[in-house]
């Protein structure tokens, strides 16, 4: 079993080599994408990973308290986008978007970081406190329920049309300069919100007492309870926090992609797990971290290795590359990138 | 007559839930859709059924206590009444707010489903504020007849639920049972009693009175149990010569069933059966073995493709046109081996991340079946056509024939539970209750938790290559879109809801999950229910798991491990109320308990 | 209770042993009668036999819910509008029972077409919306002796290569009034190569049968006409990120992209595009899974030119029912509150009333009672042909019969989506 797994090991770094290999060769032949698309990847790339990072605090934050993966975080992440469209919507049409638009997209942050947060602490309410004591398949497979149930009450509540934001003004779709690189204004303000963000989510719990209780209770919930910490409401405020998190995804979501519909929240909450289990689940700097890498990768990977492997159509392969790094990470690395952080319970 | 504060609670409670339920119903678009189908001629239809079923529900909840055992439960009366009529009356007012609001606004920009047309509905064709009584008045006298529903005799109230769910079932499955009296010859019986699909009201009358009198026995639960007790008590000598019987019997019913039933119910109970033989493979993976995984669909492509290619006169690459049954064997072969590549690198990992690597593999395998690079062996997105059925002798079976194709299923489906209730009962099988009890402890009594594990995976991955060889000759052709998640998530579905472990269980599920509502890409037997197909999905899944999470039909050590207090207070109980009778040992040990 | 349900499937069997469990056939042989006017019919497949006072019936299958629920809702519709205006055969009327959902995939065709066979009243289909589905549907209907005619699939494996070969999914007994993708591929290619000028190009699908094919035949008749392509990609539905896709295109230098997709892949592609170097002056050219208002009404989406099924009907009558285009759109919007939200509706209007016309041509009626020939039907759909709202219908030997116009149209003003779906800058016809 152990020498199968040697030789994955093996095939993988040797695959990624030939390919890379291949795209350089591509590349000073003149073949193969310029140097600028390189650098609009990369950049796409990390915008795109900040957002799987985002998301992926929430998947950590959950995992980190109670043990198991919350299905349902993607459909926070889409309630709070799809919030905000009709804010947004209404804004436009009465043309406040365009003449107001930091204070339009403010009102939009906060309705959906609010609607976000909502459904987070809803469903934690309703569906995982009575299911605090089973074993953890359970409420995993209730989350899966919820993420099913919120997805086609959406559709049929709002709509199955993908609904369009209004586009962020034209001024803000210009390339800027940033450190020495042309880089398209709205990636940038993605990624620098998302950074932000992040930074203040750090400080939230390295810093303020319900961020060292969450933390607490992360470690161990008995002792956490023993000490006097509230566990219920803590477990709330990570839940609520998680979803503030996926609220600022959301906006951000709608300034790069526009198009919001029931579906939009599926496929990234699935990478945003993905990135979380990458970086070491439960470990907070890890799931930015690993978003980060998995929304670059996922890009830029199959233009790297599998085109330079020659083969047709690789950007079909992008899910394969991703799921496949995810795959090798574990293989490599079975805690992930930086370490899962567990509590007691799950400490095998 | 006042009320307690903590009967108003919940009667508050409870009519806040019965009136947002029906809010939802309405604005979802579930209400309105319904509606088109009618169940009672003239009278009920599905959407106002959809619509008010929770009320009767909330008022029977809000006054219910629990029955505790050996104490006597406090006195019914006008109170039970009453707080049923409150709920009731509650749930109507924030249902009539609602009515108003969507007749005063035109949301439709916003909520598309609360259309005029609703509101048309829920004021039963009458115009506000006159119609407003009626939304008002039928949810409090359903309120009301919840709340009595507690002064019946136990045994009527039983009784009386039990005909009128099958007064519901006969109508609803209008379909089923007007087919099945066709072919019996009884089609004018058929006729009489269903107009425009629905159930003619003095049939609806007739069936309630004639079940009414029949006496009801107790929960399902008890009931499965009381089975196997006297099940295990029978003799062992008789008890083969029973099974000899029953299984002679079983079989001459399911050959005789699908001229019964018809093509068009034999194709849902083949898809039914399609479903069950997954179902089966996975309850193996996730009920026996305990490991969740997510992207078992893999397997079940793998199967599909590899009877494709092996088969089809237009398989792109090389075209051997092997007949089915040399390609069954490969396919489950190439199954077996996917299940060693992708078990290998994935067992030693803990359970959730065991979910999200599996997922993803059904994905990778997914995308590759559809990928232009592989489209020269695959077919890409064109898929794989023409795909021969299955020889057999001088004709064909395949879609075309779905009573025959309901029979290779059936033989399937024995097999997968003959295999699966075999293992179950063997060493492996108690290898993989140790592992799912308890992995360190097993590793540490000798159990080889990575080859248990292994095995369990690639039992899994042959019983989907099989489904998939059979689902492959069934169509006639092999798409990637056919192979997606969501068929592994309603695979787990079904094997939860069902009863994890348990092969009756699993069976029930599919029948009631697939067949009635349908699978991810073929139509059940409601297809009015084809729109909200996953909502429900979603909302029975979260049922299940906050009340029953054991399933509908639970393997007993399941139940027993979910609901160990209860299981215990039974045991307790019964050794003190009825300290002669022995229980049956046989190979179940009961909870000791200490007190 | 066990007791009962023993007994009851005792019963059940005996009646089933008893009796015969099979469907009824309809094949009625003629006995021989004085009259020769008077004959009931034979025919090869059988006869459908309607009594007086009974309806004669037709089955739609389309697509009609979940998210491509905006494709087959209108050809259902049209069905519908069209039975309406038909009015009876031989003093019956017709009736098209409950609508049928393909669910868009082979499994639900398939499952579907069951519940049509099952029911030996049913004389014919008008449908599938979606070509997978028909794949799967149109052997069952075929076995059957019943004919499908399809509003919208376009796949050319249901028919014939337009060059004599049928293709690999045709089964006798299928017609359809859409166009075959072979000519849309063939009218992209003329419009790219000739009409812009434009020598090599890039085509990117979304992994579904449709846009995969017509990418394809648009791909071959490119290259047929001399043209290069430099990229032949996909992107996967449910995608957002378009810059791979993007990046990956632009290192072939294309001057022209085609991406026969639909919403929200599409709306990605042009909002995205902008922000690609090396793709800033390329043409973009989609198809009529575009030619949907929640893409058009995109600012991004001036500018880009779309395929589809020539839409000018303009004062076109069905010579059957005496309708032209507004009178059906009225009609569409006063029955159904709305218009229709896809561009096949005149194609099922159309495939209704030629249904329709051949079952008057076929029905005999004898002694009180409608016969109507499954052969006979057959023949009468690949006779002569008519003039329908989408222009002259005529059905070739493999069930092409419409009159497949393809144009394409350069939407210019996000504002104004209705000019932008007329504004034809190429026409084609074979």
């Amino acid at each position: 079993m152990d020498s199968l797994l040697w030789g994955v090991r093996l095939i993988a770094i040797l695959v990624l080599i030939w390919g890379v290999a291949g795209t350089i060769v591509q590349g000073l032949n003149g073949a193969g994408p310029s140097a600028e698309a390189w650098r609009d990847l990369v950049v796409a790339g990390i915008a795109q990973g900040a957002m799987y990072g985002l998301i992926a605090l929430g998947y950590s934050m959950v995992y980190g308290v109670l043990g198991f993966i919350n299905f349902a975080h993607g459909e926070v992440f889409m309630a709070g986008a799809m919030s905000g469209f009709f804010v947004a919507n209404y804004l436009w049409q009465v043309h406040f978007w365009d003449n107001y638009f930091v204070l339009a997209i403010l009102l939009v942050l906060l309705t959906s970081v609010l609607t976000s947060m909502l459904v987070a602490v809803i469903v934690e309410r309703v569906a995982y406190r009575p299911l605090r004591a089973s074993p953890r398949l359970v409420p995993l497979i209730t989350s899966i329920g919820i993420s099913f149930f919120i997805q086609y009450s959406f559709a049929g509540l709002f709509g199955v049309a993908v609904k369009n934001y209004p586009p962020a003004p034209d001024s803000l779709r210009n390339r800027i300069g940033f450190l020495g690189l042309e880089i398209e204004g709205t990636k940038l303000a993605v990624i620098v919100v998302a950074l932000i963000s992040m930074g203040l989510l750090y400080l939230f719990v390295e810093k303020t007492r319900t961020g060292r209780s969450i933390r607490a209770v992360a470690e161990d919930k008995e002792i956490a309870a023993l000490m006097g910490i509230n566990v219920d409401r803590t477990i709330v405020a990570s839940f609520a926090v998680g979803g503030v998190m996926a609220g600022v995804a959301g906006t951000l979501w709608s300034l790069l992609f526009r198009g919001v519909a029931f579906h939009t929240g599926f496929l990234p909450g699935i990478k945003a797990f993905t990135a979380a289990v990458l970086g070491g689940i439960g470990n907070l700097p890890g799931a930015m971290v690993g978003g980060l890498f998995l929304g670059t990768f996922e890009g830029v990977g199959s233009q790297l290795v599998l085109a330079g492997l020659g083969i047709p159509a690789v950007s079909q392969l992008k899910d394969v590359v991703a799921f496949t790094a995810l795959v090798l990470v574990l293989i490599f690395r079975p805690t992930g990138l930086f370490g899962e952080r567990l509590s007691s319970e799950d400490r095998a | 007559m006042t009320l307690t504060t903590r009967e108003a609670r919940k009667t508050l409670r409870w009519s806040v839930i019965a009136g947002l339920v029906m809010v939802f119903t309405s604005a979802v678009g579930m209400m309105e859709s319904f509606d088109d189908r009618l169940i009672i001629y003239p009278v009920l239809s599905l959407g106002y059924l959809m619509l008010f079923w929770i009320v009767p529900l909330a008022g029977f909840q809000a006054t219910h206590l629990p029955r505790l055992e050996g104490i006597e439960p406090p006195g019914k009366g006008l109170s039970n009444v009453l707080i049923g009529a409150l709920t009731g009356l509650g749930a109507g007012v924030i249902l009539a707010v609602f009515v108003v609001v969507a007749d005063r606004f035109d949301l439709r920009e916003v909520f598309v489903s609360i259309s005029p047309r609703l509101v048309r509905l829920l004021t039963f064709e009458d115009t506000l504020p006159g119609g407003l009584l009626a939304t008002v008045l039928i949810p409090t006298l359903l309120g009301t007849a919840g709340g009595a529903f507690h002064l019946l005799r136990d045994n009527l109230g039983r009784r009386l639920v039990l005909a009128l769910e099958w007064v519901l079932v006969v109508a609803i499955l209008e379909g089923v049972v007007a087919q099945i009296l066709r072919q019996i010859r009884l089609d004018a019986l058929g006729e009489r009693i269903y107009t425009q699909r629905a159930l003619e009201w003095f049939a609806a009358v007739a069936l309630f009175l004639a079940i009414l009198p029949i006496p009801a026995s107790r929960t399902g639960t008890n009931q499965v149990e009381r089975i196997r007790q006297r099940l295990f008590s029978i003799d062992p000598a008789q008890r083969i010569r029973n099974s000899v019987v029953s299984a002679v019997v079983i079989l001459v019913f399911l050959i005789l069933l699908p001229q019964l039933l018809g093509s068009l119910l034999s194709e849902v109970l083949a898809n039914v059966g399609l479903f069950l033989i997954m179902g089966l493979g996975l309850n193996i993976v996730v009920g026996l073995a305990g490991m969740l995984d997510l992207g078992y669909v893999a397997f079940f492509a793998v199967g599909a493709y590899t009877v494709a290619v092996l088969t089809s006169s237009l398989s792109p690459r090389f075209a051997p046109e092997l007949s089915w049954w040399l390609a069954l064997p490969v396919a489950l072969l190439v199954s077996a081996l996917s299940g060693v590549m992708i078990g290998t690198p994935v067992i030693r990992m803990r359970g959730d991340y065991l979910a999200i690597v599996t997922l993803g593999f059904g994905e990778i395998i997914r995308i590759l079946f559809l990928s232009d690079w592989l489209s020269p062996i695959f077919g890409g997105a064109q898929g794989i056509l023409d795909i021969p059925g299955i020889p057999l002798g001088v004709t064909r079976v395949s879609g075309i024939s779905p009573e025959s194709i309901l029979y290779f299923a059936f033989a399937f489906v024995l097999i997968a539970a003959w295999v699966s209730w075999s293992l179950q009962h063997s060493r492996i099988g108690r290898a993989w209750n140790a592992l799912r009890e308890d992995e360190t402890v097993a590793a540490a009594m000798g159990v080889n938790t990575v080859r248990a594990k292994l095995d369990a995976f690639i039992v899994g991955a042959i019983l989907a290559g099989g489904a998939g060889a059979l689902f492959a000759a069934k169509l006639g052709s092999v798409f990637p879109s056919s192979f997606e998640l969501l068929v592994s998530i309603i695979i787990l579905v079904v094997v939860i809801v069902g009863g994890m472990g348990n092969i009756v269980g699993v069976a029930v599920g599919a029948v009631v999950l697939i067949g009635i509502l349908g699978g991810p890409n073929v139509p059940g037997l409601m297809a009015e229910f084809a729109e909200f197909k996953l909502l429900i999905y979603g909302a029975l899944l979260i049922f299940m798991m906050l009340r029953r999470p054991e399933g509908l039909i639970p393997a007993r050590a399941r139940y027993r491990e979910l609901h160990a207090d209860e299981a215990d207070q039974d045991a307790w109980l019964d050794k003190s109320i009825h300290p002669i009778q022995s229980r049956p040992s046989s190979s179940e040990t009961t909870a000791e308990p200490d007190c | 209770m066990r007791k009962w349900v023993w007994l009851l499937s005792c019963f059940l069997l005996a009646a089933t042993a008893c009796g015969d469990g099979e469907d009824e056939t309809t094949t009625t042989q003629a006995p021989t009668t004085t009259e020769a006017m008077m004959e009931i019919p034979e025919d090869p497949l059988g006869l459908v036999e309607v009594g007086a006072g009974e309806e004669i019936q037709i089955r739609s299958l389309n697509a009609i819910t979940g998210d491509v629920a905006f494709l087959g809702l209108p050809n259902q519709r049209g069905v519908e509008l069209a039975i309406a205006d038909y009015g009876p055969i031989s003093g019956r009327s017709v009736s098209v029972g409950t609508g049928l959902d393909d669910l868009c995939s082979p499994e639900g065709g398939q499952a579907s077409a069951q519940v049509i066979v099952s029911d030996p009243s049913v004389v014919g289909v008008i449908g599938t919306s979606c070509s997978g589905a028909a794949e799967a549907a149109s052997p069952l209907i075929s076995n059957a002796g019943l004919v499908m005619i399809s509003p919208s699939n376009t796949s050319p494996a249901l028919t014939s290569d337009l060059a004599g070969t049928p293709g690999k999914s045709y089964q006798v007994g299928y017609y359809r009034t859409a166009h075959n993708d072979l000519f849309q591929g063939q009218a992209v290619a003329r419009f790219v190569f000739d009409e812009l000028g434009l020598g090599n190009a890039a085509t990117i699908h979304d992994g579904d049968p449709y846009t995969q094919g017509l990418a394809q035949a648009f791909s071959d008749a490119f290259e047929g006409l001399g043209g290069e392509i430099t990229t032949f990609t996909a992107v996967n539905k449910g995608d957002t990120d378009m810059t791979a896709v993007l990046t990956e295109v632009s290192a072939g230098d294309p001057e022209a992209i085609f991406f026969p997709i639909f919403m929200p892949e599409g709306g990605f592609i042009v909002q995205q595009i902008g922000g690609i170097s090396g793709l800033e002056d390329v043409v973009l050219i989609g198809a009529d899974g575009l030619l949907a208002d929640n893409f058009m009404e995109l600012p991004e989406s001036e500018g880009v030119y779309l395929s589809g099924p020539d839409l000018r009907y303009g004062a076109n009558t069905n010579s059957i029912t005496g309708k032209s285009a507004e009178d059906f759109l009225a009609a569409y919007q006063s029955e159904y509150g709305e218009a229709p939200s896809a561009a096949f509706w005149a194609h099922s209007y159309d495939a209704t009333t030629m249904l329709l016309r051949a079952i008057d041509q076929v029905a005999m009626e004898v002694d009180g009672t409608l016969y109507i020939g499954r052969q006979a039907l057959r023949d009468a759909l690949s006779g002569p042909g008519f003039n329908g709202i989408i222009g002259h219908i005529e059905c070739d030997n493999w069930g092409d019969c419409g009159s497949q116009l393809i144009t394409v149209v350069h939407h210019n003003d996000a504002r104004d989506i209705e000019s932008g779906k007329s504004n034809v800058v190429f026409g084609f016809s074979p």
